[in-house]
Formats: C-alpha cells, sequence, structure tokens
C-alpha cells in the first residue's frame, strides 16, 4: 500500500497540493481519486499546487494533462499552480508541452482564474 | 563515452519497484547537490534518471541504478548508469524518436532524456539494456 495525495473539498472547489515526491503508483491513484471526487462533490474547480515538485517527469505530466481533460468533461476546470520555473525548462526540453492544462503562477492567482472560469457565463467578462 | 575520472566511488540503488525509481532519484540529486551542480541542471539530470529509472523498471524488468561524480578538464558533472537484463531494445534509433512508444507511454522518455543531458549512450542487446549519461555543471 502506497500512500495517497489528500484531495481536500473547500466550497465547489478540490484542492490538491502535493508535498512529497511521487511514485508512480500515487499518481494514478490521484487520477482516480480526483474524477471520483469531482462527480462525488460535483466540484466546479480543482486546484493542483505542484510547487513542492522539484521534478515533473513524462508520467507525472500525463497525469496533468490526462486531468485536465477528465475534470473538463465532467463539468470542472484544472489549474496547475506554484511550478518552479526550473521545473518549467526541464518539461519544455523533456518535449512535454502540457496543451490543455491551464497554469497559474500561484495558488491565489489560480483561485482567481478558477473564480473567473466558473462564473456563470452572464457575468463573465 | 570517455571514462571520466570518478571524484568518489559509486553509489548504487537496485531498482526493483517504482519506490525504488524515487530512491535512485534522490540519490542522484544528493550527488548533484554535492558537485554544485545549479539546480536547473540539477532538475534536468533528475527528471532524465527517473524517465531512465521507470523504463528499466517496466521494460527491463528492473535493473540497477549506479551514480558518481566525475570530472574531466576541471568540469564537474555527475554520471548516472542504468543497466537492466531484460529483453534489450530490437531498434535503438527508432526508440529514440519523439513519441515512438511500444507500450502506452508518450514515447517522450528517452528521447527526452538524451536531451536533458550532456552525453548519452546506450548499449542494447538480448542480454539486456544499458544506458549511461552524464550531466556537467555549468
Ligand atoms: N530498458 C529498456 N528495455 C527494453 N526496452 C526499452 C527500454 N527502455 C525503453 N525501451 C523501449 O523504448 C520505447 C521508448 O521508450 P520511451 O521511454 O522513449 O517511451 P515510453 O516509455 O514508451 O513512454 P514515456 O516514457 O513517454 O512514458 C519503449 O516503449 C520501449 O519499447
Ligand atoms: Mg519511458
Amino acid at each position: 500500500m502506497t500512500d495517497r495525495v489528500p484531495v481536500l473539498k473547500i466550497g465547489d472547489i478540490l484542492l490538491v497540493s502535493i508535498q512529497t515526491d511521487l511514485e508512480d503508483q500515487m499518481v494514478m491513484d490521484l487520477q482516480d481519486d480526483l474524477s471520483h471526487r469531482i462527480v462525488e462533490t460535483n466540484a466546479k474547480g480543482v486546484v493542483i499546487d505542484i510547487s513542492a515538485l522539484e521534478i515533473v517527469d513524462s508520467f507525472v505530466g500525463r497525469m496533468l494533462a490526462t486531468n485536465a481533460s477528465i475534470s473538463r468533461i465532467l463539468g470542472a476546470e484544472t489549474i496547475v499552480v506554484g511550478m518552479r520555473p526550473a521545473v518549467a525548462m526541464t518539461l519544455v526540453e523533456l518535449g512535454l508541452s502540457l496543451k490543455g492544462v491551464r497554469t497559474a503562477l500561484n495558488l491565489e492567482r489560480g483561485l482567481r482564474l478558477l473564480r473567473r472560469l466558473t462564473a456563470a457565463p452572464a457575468d463573465r467578462a | 563515452m570517455k571514462q571520466y575520472a570518478t571524484g568518489a566511488p559509486a553509489e548504487t540503488v537496485a531498482v526493483t519497484s517504482s519506490s525504488d525509481v524515487v530512491t535512485a532519484r534522490q540519490m542522484v540529486r544528493t550527488l548533484a547537490q554535492r558537485s554544485g551542480l545549479s539546480l536547473v541542471h540539477q532538475t534536468k539530470l533528475v527528471t532524465a534518471a527517473s524517465e531512465l529509472g521507470r523504463n528499466m523498471l517496466v521494460y527491463g524488468g528492473g535493473g540497477v541504478v549506479r551514480a558518481a561524480p566525475v570530472s574531466d578538464e576541471g568540469r564537474r558533472g555527475i554520471f548516472v548508469e542504468f543497466t537492466d537484463e531484460g529483453p534489450g531494445i530490437p531498434d535503438v534509433e527508432l526508440a529514440l524518436t519523439d513519441g515512438w512508444t511500444s507500450g502506452n507511454g508518450m514515447g517522450l522518455g528517452l528521447s527526452g532524456a538524451k536531451r536533458l543531458v550532456d552525453e548519452f549512450e546506450i548499449e542494447s542487446g538480448p542480454g539486456g539494456t544499458t544506458v549511461r549519461i552524464v550531466k556537467w555543471g555549468r
């Protein structure tokens, strides 16, 4: 049994703060947990904080991309926040574009972006 | 690849599970920090090690990661070797193509790892696969 990354519900948002170096099994479990929790809680948005992650390799990158697509189909927007500059530079060279993954510099900006994206269409700027 | 002078005895991690890949990654990170590699260089090296360690586990059935600090003409760097006794890679050139995968990966591990380091070498045959990489500081 490996540890699981906690998924916290705050209002209609799910917050995932990754605090440890991820084993592949934890990455797969997180992807499962998130899709279930989105449906279960009717969440409108997901914020994944990766500021503690020292690397993002193809496995984690794929999870972030897949999660963005799955959550969109389930009616929630995902924002990945806090990617370290060295990680971003490495991802590009690795060849991962993370197309379709919305990102924000930090948690505060991520939440602001999410609020804008999930606002009712009528009051959307 | 040249035989570089090593600054310390090699450290090894046997990889038989995905938690061992994490351990190997951490070993490489510690060595890179100790050798004074910049944060970006460390990140690139550890990411490459993660890809190659996972390949070794998934396709090679596990193996051994060996790492050591090396130096050459005043430069300091880290050498890492990944050895498995799996089925080998039938067509290395094809495997190094961006996007080529025999399974359901993204086919970025080998080609991406090669881009992230300064030196990269693969020896592969029916008896197994060995990948050697070096990342220099600065
Ligand atoms: N150690 C190995 N032993 C045998 N075959 C290997 C080994 N490493 C890589 N391969 C082969 O080379 C292919 C390409 O590897 P690469 O890491 O680039 O992509 P992937 O593992 O399929 O996907 P990704 O790494 O993007 O998730 C693999 O699909 C596999 O067939
Ligand atoms: Mg791979």
